[in-house]
């Protein structure tokens, strides 16, 4: 496929009619996607819809049972997992943790976590490290491998409110000084950053994509999600209005009313705004 | 004056903890301790090849034991229960092992030895293959070291710094088969994993860094190895036993020290 990663808008990672099998069951059907240097694009879809697949095979860890996904030469990828679970009976300090796999010098490692926010907290164990820390370290540690882009698996669960925006505003703050692209993903189009290019919404099979504002009013979305309020899609911030039309069934259909730490509230009572 | 068979005894131990500390500790990390002893039972199975062929048994052990580790990370891998898989493998190797001792035409085999280890019957040859084993093991997981700890953290963590993290798992499954087979002989089948895990968790309480825990694991392996086989000359117990009993002593010693320190 000559020149598929060359030209002015390279191709970092590209996807043509993936499609992944976990055993009898097809997590991913004939998927197109591609994702350029220096654009921000983030998954959406519930639970279940094949998103952590998705970024699986496109980093390489599933195989793909027909079609093919490319990187490009000698691309540095920078991966925040959704959750990453120190057990205890692994010391592991925050400074040894951001030289793994690859040793980066006291000055950067300083420089990286200043940069994310959690400056000087090098010599505390990983297992001691809140929700919000251990995001803020993962990003540092992803950032110190130079990365052309950053792959984020639902990276503000453990988060609060006002934490997911900030994270989102470092997020774009670093792909303005780097122009690193970034690959989100989400349970949730309410949180998606306004700052997102494109939005791809997920479901075993891409279901439809394009600007964030675009997708939340496709009936496609409004087919998987249920939501009733297309124009509610707000920066940084949750709208709850739709709840009080839809009796919560979409926190229901996501699963993720559980042990995450945004604060949503669905069932505190809220003048409606809606 | 020390004995040349308490020497060799000495130094079969101390060439175990070498191999014993690093991969215990991630064995600990990776909750991989029932399949070392599904692996150690299938050991014994070895043997009896061993036995039956005339081969050495070193040869034997390693061949079931590499096998033995290769069919659960298979098993594990397909979806069945990892739980379940180990649980049926650990102990129809153990059962068929055993039974295939009793078969043996004409060899009067001490079962026990094999069961229990026999760390005071320890030839020469021996020391080579135990040293030489444990050396291979300590170069492969020095190497491999890095990946082997993201690959243990987090598996697309390995995968997006170009490790593949099945090869990680392969790396630890066969370091884990090789340190069973020599080690057979030292602690015995039963007990090996426990020479594998309690010196790593008596380090535990005392390691900031996985590097630390794991030289310190050694170090606690050692100590046991030594004052195992004092205990053993001195109250004419079996070596083995005496041997997996000291860590456990190390291991609550760590534990206070441990609480102490943390004041």
């Amino acid at each position: 496929m000559p020149g598929l990663f060359g030209g002015r808008t390279v191709t970092l990672i590209a996807a043509k009619g993936l499609s992944v099998r976990h055993g009898a069951v097809v997590a991913l059907q004939a998927v197109d996607f591609a994702i350029r240097r220096g654009e921000i694009v983030t998954v959406v879809g519930p639970n279940g819809s094949g998103k952590s697949t998705l970024i699986r095979a496109l980093i390489g860890l599933e195989p793909a049972a027909r079609g093919q996904v490319d990187r490009a030469p000698g691309l540095r990828i920078g991966y925040v997992p959704q959750r990453l679970h120190v057990d205890r009976v692994l010391p592991l300090t925050v400074r040894r943790f951001l030289s793994l796999p690859h040793k980066v010098t006291d000055a950067e490692a300083a420089g990286a976590l200043a940069r994310t926010g959690v400056a000087g907290v090098e010599a505390r164990q990983m297992a001691d490290l809140s929700g919000g820390q251990l995001q803020r370290v993962l990003l540092a540690r992803a950032l110190l491998a130079r990365p052309d882009i950053l792959i984020l698996d639902e990276p503000t669960q453990g988060l609060d409110q006002p934490g997911v925006a900030a994270f989102y505003r470092l997020l774009e703050d670093v792909r303005a000084e780097t122009g690193v692209a970034v690959l989100m993903v989400s349970h949730d189009l309410h949180v998606v950053m306004s700052a997102s290019d494109r939005v791809v919404c997920l479901n075993g099979h891409i279901c439809c994509e394009g600007a964030p504002r675009v997708v939340s009013a496709a009936p496609e979305y409004r087919a998987l999600f249920g939501l009733g309020t297309g124009g509610a899609l707000a920066l940084y911030r949750h709208d709850h209005d739709h709840d009080h039309d839809h009796d919560h069934g979409h926190d229901h259909d996501h699963g993720h009313h559980h042990d995450h730490g945004h604060r949503h509230d669905h069932h505190t009572p809220e003048p409606a705004d809606g | 004056m020390v004995d040349d068979f308490l020497l060799r005894a000495a130094l079969a131990g101390l060439g175990l903890c070498v191999a014993a500390g690093p991969l215990g500790s991630f064995v600990l990390w990776r909750r991989m301790a029932y399949m070392g002893d599904a692996t150690a039972h299938a050991a014994v199975l070895g043997v009896a090849l061993a036995l039956a062929s005339s081969l050495p048994i070193y040869a034997g052990t390693l061949f079931v034991a590499l096998a033995m580790a290769l069919a659960v990370t298979l098993l594990g891998s397909r979806g069945h229960s990892a739980d379940a898989s180990l649980g049926v493998l650990s102990h129809s190797a153990l059962a068929i092992g055993l039974l295939a001792i009793s078969f043996l035409p004409g060899a009067r085999v001490d079962l026990t030895a094999y069961l229990f280890g026999d760390v005071l019957a320890v030839t020469g040859r021996d020391l080579i293959w135990i040293w030489g084993g444990a050396i291979a093991v300590l170069a492969l997981l020095v190497w491999r070291w890095d990946a082997l700890l993201t690959a243990t953290l987090n598996e697309e963590l390995a995968q997006a710094a170009g490790f593949d993290p099945r090869r990680e798992r392969l790396v630890l499954v066969v370091t884990m088969a090789l340190v069973i087979a020599v080690s057979v002989k030292i602690v015995g089948a039963l007990l090996i994993a426990a020479l594998l895990i309690i010196p790593a968790a008596a380090a535990r309480s005392l390691a900031r860094s996985p590097e630390a825990m794991a030289g310190l694991a050694t170090l606690a392996g050692a100590a046991a190895v030594l004052a195992g086989l004092w205990a053993s000359l001195r109250f004419d117990t079996p070596a083995g036993p005496s041997i997996v009993a000291a860590a456990a002593g190390l291991f609550v010693l760590g534990l206070i020290a441990g609480a102490l320190r943390r004041g």
